[in-house]
């Protein structure tokens, strides 16, 4: 098994981990056990198990000493919080809470966000379980470990430089779990499209021929907000007075159209993107990623292979199965990435073609390169007087800006850790 | 249409609290979430995250039943017993730490066991809503699960979308005949709602075959080609791009079904329980029965009209239009069934808000997708003159199936009612009771006439666990099993019938009526 790692007292953390509810929210938590010996009687509940070897264990698994430590990123740990816990960092109330629960556990609260932490920081837990909200979150986390694995000459992953993925996440009555054995299963990006765009409304019939009360809503959200900018700031859907004014404009709005159904709570959810979410299916999908980490840390039996979704509006219905790892996936795949693309392409058609659903899927990305080896910026969208200088090499093509085929560009996005390098290949 | 003025915006701090799961559920489903009364039988580890995952969302009450007291193997693996718990009722620990995680939820216990309370007040489990049983040996279960048989069935009900189109109502047919596709220009012809053009084509298809509903691919094909014809033309005579066009043909496969009752309804408008009411029927057959009453009169043999449409690419007031159409049949649809209702009422004696026009109306925007689940007896699963054989043979059959895992844990049943002891739960004996539960396992399925399944290497990985509960597998079942409850509290979703098995070494599971 070449993402193996000698792991073993762990039972602490697999433990632990199964109390999470995975679910959004922007916190970092660290949970770990303790490394000084277990106290007197614990777990013999699990111990047969461990101890005794069986015919779905993982052969040859090494049981030597050590540590677990895992990063559950982003959680929101319910049913850890009580009402006087409001306004409180919620690694921190989870951690307590578990740390004096579990007698022999040590749970490290990181009240930050995944981004803010470098590669020493992940570099040093076994096994990493997300409960991410945000697909640009699990691809960054997934792109951060991808970058940590160093590979030997026969381009295998070296053992203990993988680090597992273990990832939960819920909607309504439906939820998925998968395991990612980094550099040996396909990854998040491999798989992108398991993930669907969200659901958005175009444009013409949000301002021509709204139909439903969402369309109301998307209207004053995005085409009266900015126009009228009641506040002078941008929209926070957590300030009732901003949902209050969009509240009262969709109203209007749907009632000059004879449209009905446009409440408070319909313009919090649209303006939110809230998703419905319930207390059983979290506890059960956090419950498969639990168990998933325990399997990784004891070797008690398989991992699963590798993706496995939940739904529970029709009886109990799971379907697990193996996701196929894509050669030519950006993070995980071994191959230089070729960016295929016309002589007089405008560099803004570059830029669109790395957005696009069936390439990158990227965000925002930040270009630069080297013309005769000079550092050159391309175009760079976040920082605004960089966005400002080069704004006018979106409309420049190719040949324009110096490129040649062959030619290297550095891209960095949100959606991922690392820059990626592509090579242009005119076609 | 006026559309109503902004109710008072802030929501209540109940509403904010559950607001991701009222989206889900609703807040019909929320209010009955919040009159139930749940029973757990034995806080043990799974009983526990079972109740964790209903008092979260909030459910009214939960009463805890458990005899025992906590032990340390209680504690190592409960989440919701500390370690000062030891030697105390593990009922009382368990609800002190789940309360504590909703002051909303009333939460009681009673540390006598159920055979005592079987005994000394048989009444007792008549006031729940949902009961729960954990780790009852199978003398226990029966009992208790004969005494719950007799107490009356859920239902359950999902939501899907259909439109009626075979048989329009008249207002349908007005709105379809004023438009008239010829006179129109480019814009406005591409803003047809698709369900009007559906219904054209359908006209069209009925002039040439009188009579008769495009059932067959091929008939269906015809539909789609007056569909294309239909379309507007360039100056070339081809077919200009049209996306309502697009999406009619797209929903000629879905939504072209003959509007006809859905089996699942009609077995519950025929069942004996909706035929012969009595003062002892519950609200749902009553309903049930002024629903049947509405097909079998004004109905004219259909279900009452769904007053909701799916969004499709069309102009604002024509789809404003047609969705009133829909909602004004409906009203009135629920109004006929509402009268009947009450009169039912007055018939068996009951009082009117037995039944109110808001159930009414819930009910019958759901009538095409009532659905009565009966499940089996625990009594019946088990006795080998009434068990079905032919499901777990067949199933044994089959080296996929997870049913050599049901096999194999009623086994263990047995095994502990002989024993005492969870199989492998010592080192000495792993090997002996290796052999003891093979031949258990084998003894079981002789009884039902089955030969042996020859999965040594399950038996084996079962004594190896020697009986411990892993927490993670716990929380699983549990948050399935609290979910199973909420659909029969808030009678909305599909439950289990009857048997579900899960296999955390795959993350598989299956489902078998017992
Ligand atoms: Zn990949």
């Amino acid at each position: 098994m070449p993402w193996k790692r000698p792991l073993s007292g762990l039972y602490f953390s697999g433990w632990s981990v199964s109390r999470f509810e995975v679910m959004s929210g922007s916190v970092e938590m660290e949970v770990q056990s303790d490394d000084s010996p277990m106290p007197a009687a614990p777990k013999s509940w699990m111990r047969n198990a461990m101890e005794r070897s069986g015919p779905f264990c993982l052969p040859d698994f090494d049981h030597r000493p050590g540590a677990l430590h895992s990063v559950l990123g982003q959680i929101q740990v319910q049913f850890l919080f009580r009402r006087n816990d409001i306004g409180r960092s919620k690694a921190e109330v989870a951690a307590n809470f578990i740390n004096n629960r579990i007698p022999g556990v040590n749970v490290t609260p990181h009240f930050c966000k995944i981004q803010d932490k470098d590669e020493d920081f992940y570099r040093q837990f076994h096994v990493v379980v997300c409960g991410l909200d945000s697909v640009p979150a699990r691809r960054w986390m997934n792109g951060m470990l991808h970058s940590l694995i160093e590979y030997d000459d026969d381009n295998t992953p070296i053992t203990g430089t993988n680090i597992p993925l273990v990832d939960g996440g819920t909607e309504g009555l439906k939820g998925n779990a998968r395991v990612i054995l980094t550099g040996t299963s396909a990854c998040i990006e491999c798989t992108l499209g398991l993930y669907p765009p969200q659901v958005t409304y175009p444009l013409c019939t949000i301002a021509n021929t709204p139909r439903l009360p969402e369309h109301c809503i998307e209207y004053v959200k995005i085409i009266q907000w900015p126009k009228e900018n009641p506040y002078q700031c941008e929209i926070d859907g957590d300030d009732p007075a901003h949902l209050c004014w969009i509240h009262e404009k969709s109203v209007e709005r749907a009632s000059h159209f004879g449209i009905t159904g446009v409440d408070y709570k319909l313009v919090q959810g649209v303006v939110k993107n809230i998703i419905p979410a319930v207390a059983s299916t979290n506890a059960s999908i956090a419950a498969v990623c639990a168990n998933e980490v325990f399997k990784l840390a004891t070797g008690v039996c398989k991992p699963l292979n590798d993706y496995v979704v939940l739904n529970q509006s029709d009886g109990v219905y799971t379907f697990a199965f193996a996701n196929e790892k894509r050669e030519d996936c950006l993070v995980c795949g071994r191959k230089a990435n070729i960016l295929n693309i016309k002589e007089d392409a405008k560099l803004e058609e570059l830029i669109s073609k790395l957005c696009q659903d069936d390439g990158a899927r990227m965000k925002n990305p930040g270009l630069t390169t080297n013309v005769n080896g000079k550092q050159m910026t391309l175009y760079i969208a976040t920082v605004p007087s960089i966005e400002r200088q080069t704004r006018p090499n979106l409309k420049k093509t190719l040949t324009e800006l110096g490129l040649v085929n062959g030619a290297e560009i550095v891209v960095a996005d949100e959606t991922s850790p690392m820059s990626m390098t592509f090579k242009l290949n005119f076609i | 249409m006026a559309s109503p003025g902004p109710k008072s915006p802030e929501q209540s701090d109940r509403s904010k609290k559950y607001d991701r799961q009222i989206r889900l559920w609703g807040e019909h489903g929320q209010s009955r979430l919040d009159l139930c009364h749940v029973c757990l039988v034995n806080a043990t580890t799974l009983g526990t995250e079972i109740l964790k995952s209903l008092v979260l969302p909030g459910i009214g009450a939960f009463t805890i039943v458990d005899g025992h007291m906590t032990s340390e193997k209680d504690v190592e693996a409960n989440f919701f017993l500390d370690s000062d718990s030891v030697g105390k009722s593990r009922a009382e620990i368990a609800t002190k730490l789940l309360m504590e995680l909703n002051s909303d939820v009333r939460g009681d216990f009673v540390d006598e066991s159920v055979e005592q309370l079987l005994n000394n007040s048989p009444d007792f489990f008549d006031n729940f809503t949902v009961v729960y049983a954990v780790s009852l040996p199978e003398r226990t279960l029966l009992p208790l699960s004969k005494k719950l048989w007799s107490q009356g069935i859920p239902l359950i009900v999902c939501r899907s979308f259909d439109l009626r189109l075979d048989k329009p109502f008249p207002a349908l047919t007005a709105l379809v005949d004023a438009i008239n596709l010829d006179s129109m220009t480019l814009k406005d012809h591409a803003h047809i709602p698709y369900v009007v053009l559906l219904s054209k084509a359908l006209q069209e298809y009925r002039k040439r075959h009188p009579g008769s509903h495009p059932l067959k691919k091929a008939e269906k094909d015809e539909l789609k080609q007056i569909l294309k014809d239909l379309k507007l033309r360039d100056e070339n005579g081809d077919p200009l791009e049209e996306e309502n066009f697009e999406e009619a043909i797209r929903a000629v496969n879905a939504e072209i079904q003959p509007s006809i009752i859905p089996s699942n309804v009609t077995d519950i408008l025929n069942d004996p329980c909706c035929i012969n009411l009595t003062s002892k029927s519950n609200p749902f057959w009553i309903t049930t029965r002024a629903l049947k009453d509405f097909v079998e009169g004004e109905g004219g043999g259909l279900l009452p009209v769904r007053g909701s449409l799916p969004d499709m690419t069309a102009e604002t007031s024509r789809y404003i239009s047609l969705l009133t159409a829909y909602h004004d049949q409906s009203q009135r649809d629920v109004e006929s069934v509402f009268r009947r209702a009450q009169q039912l009422l007055v018939e068996l004696n009951l009082p009117p808000d037995t039944i109110t026009e808001k159930d009414v109306k819930h009910f019958s925007k759901h009538s095409h997708d009532l659905h009565v689940v009966r499940g089996r007896s625990i009594a019946d699963e088990v006795d080998p003159r009434t068990a079905n054989t032919q499901e777990i043979a067949s199933q044994l059959e089959d080296p996929e199936s997870l049913m050599p895992l049901y096999v194999i844990m009623r086994g263990i049943d047995r095994f502990y009612t002989e024993h005492n002891i969870y199989p492998g739960s010592f080192d000495e004996s792993l090997e002996p009771d290796i052999v003891e539960l093979k031949s258990i396992v084998n003894k079981l399925l002789a009884e039902l006439g089955i030969s042996s399944i020859g999965k040594d290497d399950l038996i084996h990985e079962f004594c190896r666990y020697g009986g411990s509960e892993l927490h993670a597998v716990s929380a699983f079942i549990g948050g399935c099993a609290a979910q199973e409850g909420i659909k029969f509290i808030t009678s909305q979703y599909k439950p289990i019938n009857n048997t579900f098995i899960y296999d955390a070494m795959t993350a598989q599971s299956s489902i078998y009526v017992l």
